[in-house]
């Protein structure tokens, strides 16, 4: 059953029902990622917008991933 | 005296896992897998145009045995071209900044060039090393540094694309600094370097692209000579 017609009381029950092996979250990836390809770039007129958003997000991705070192710099007088 | 222009070159960790690998497996999201369809979507038109014309321009001048090479020099080339253009988006790591990394592709590809030309026709493959109409007295001295020429081969790739990335880079990382530093103090001078800080940018797209087609021109031109 799908994640948007879960009641919250059942949450950790549907968590429990995932399958979490490594075969599981491949497939889930894969079906993510099929999902996201179907929608915005495999169309008859996909414009900027589809690689965009996958650009944005990995602009973010690597924000978070270095803001360990990034943090130091805020009030720093010489840069 | 603080390093902070080099830490954007230091390999990105989360919780201390090595996140190189995931920077480098990026590129392949953003191109998808040609499917048997007549017509695709653009994206897939844009990229299947894009690599049939760099394809056929490095497999001019090669023979029959070189089209063998065409599968691997074009994901190299599409790697490299990948990996160096997300490189200038914002926060981003580019992998091909590490010496270690383009190292790894040069090294063995060159190797790979050497010893099919010395394997399978090892004679035109020496001489190679000698250039048409020296002079007599010229010839041992020549021998020496043809060889010395080819032996650098490896490192001349690796550190051609490493040096123009980092420098890049950097230069991008010091003239914003500079821009912005100086935003509250002489803003027309901060406008003239925000002007120099777009026309780098411009000439960063380009080195990207360049820098990716070089080295893979200059695999293909090695294995001419060897093939």
């Amino acid at each position: 059953m799908k994640l948007m017609d879960v009641k919250l009381g059942q949450l950790p029950t549907w968590l429990a029902m995932r399958d979490f092996t490594p075969g599981g979250i491949l497939g889930a990836l894969r079906r993510g990622y099929d999902r996201y390809y179907n929608k915005y770039i495999n169309v008859k007129k996909g414009g900027l917008g589809g690689i965009s958003m996958v650009l944005a997000g990995y602009v973010v991705v690597s924000y978070i991933w270095s803001y360990s070192h990034l943090k130091h710099d805020r009030h720093r007088k010489y840069h | 005296m603080n390093l902070s222009f080099f830490d954007q070159f230091m390999s990105p960790q989360l919780l201390g896992i090595p996140l190189i690998m995931l920077a480098m497996m990026f590129p392949t999201l953003l191109l998808p897998f040609p499917t048997t369809r007549w017509i695709t979507n653009r994206l897939s038109t844009l990229q299947l145009w894009f690599i049939h014309l760099t394809t056929k321009q490095l497999m001019l001048p090669l023979n029959k045995g070189g089209h063998k090479w065409a599968l691997i020099l074009t994901s190299l080339m599409m790697l490299l071209l990948m990996i160096n253009l997300l490189g200038l988006l914002p926060y981003t790591f580019t992998p091909t900044t590490q010496l270690s990394m383009n190292m790894a592709l040069a090294f063995p590809l060159w190797l790979a060039t050497l010893l099919t030309g010395l394997r399978n026709q090892p004679t035109t493959s020496l001489g190679h090393l000698l250039p048409e109409g020296t002079p007599t007295p010229l010839i041992p001295a020549l021998i020496l540094i043809e060889t010395t020429s080819l032996l650098i081969r490896p490192l001349a790739l690796g550190v051609r694309l490493t040096a123009n990335l980092t420098a890049g880079h950097l230069l991008i990382q010091l003239i914003s600094t500079a821009t912005i530093t100086l935003l509250p103090i002489l803003p027309t001078v901060s406008i003239l370097t925000s002007l120099i800080l777009l026309l780098l940018t411009i000439l960063e797209i380009a080195v990207a692209m360049i820098q990716a087609y070089v080295f893979v021109l200059l695999l293909s031109l090695y294995l001419q000579e060897n093939i």
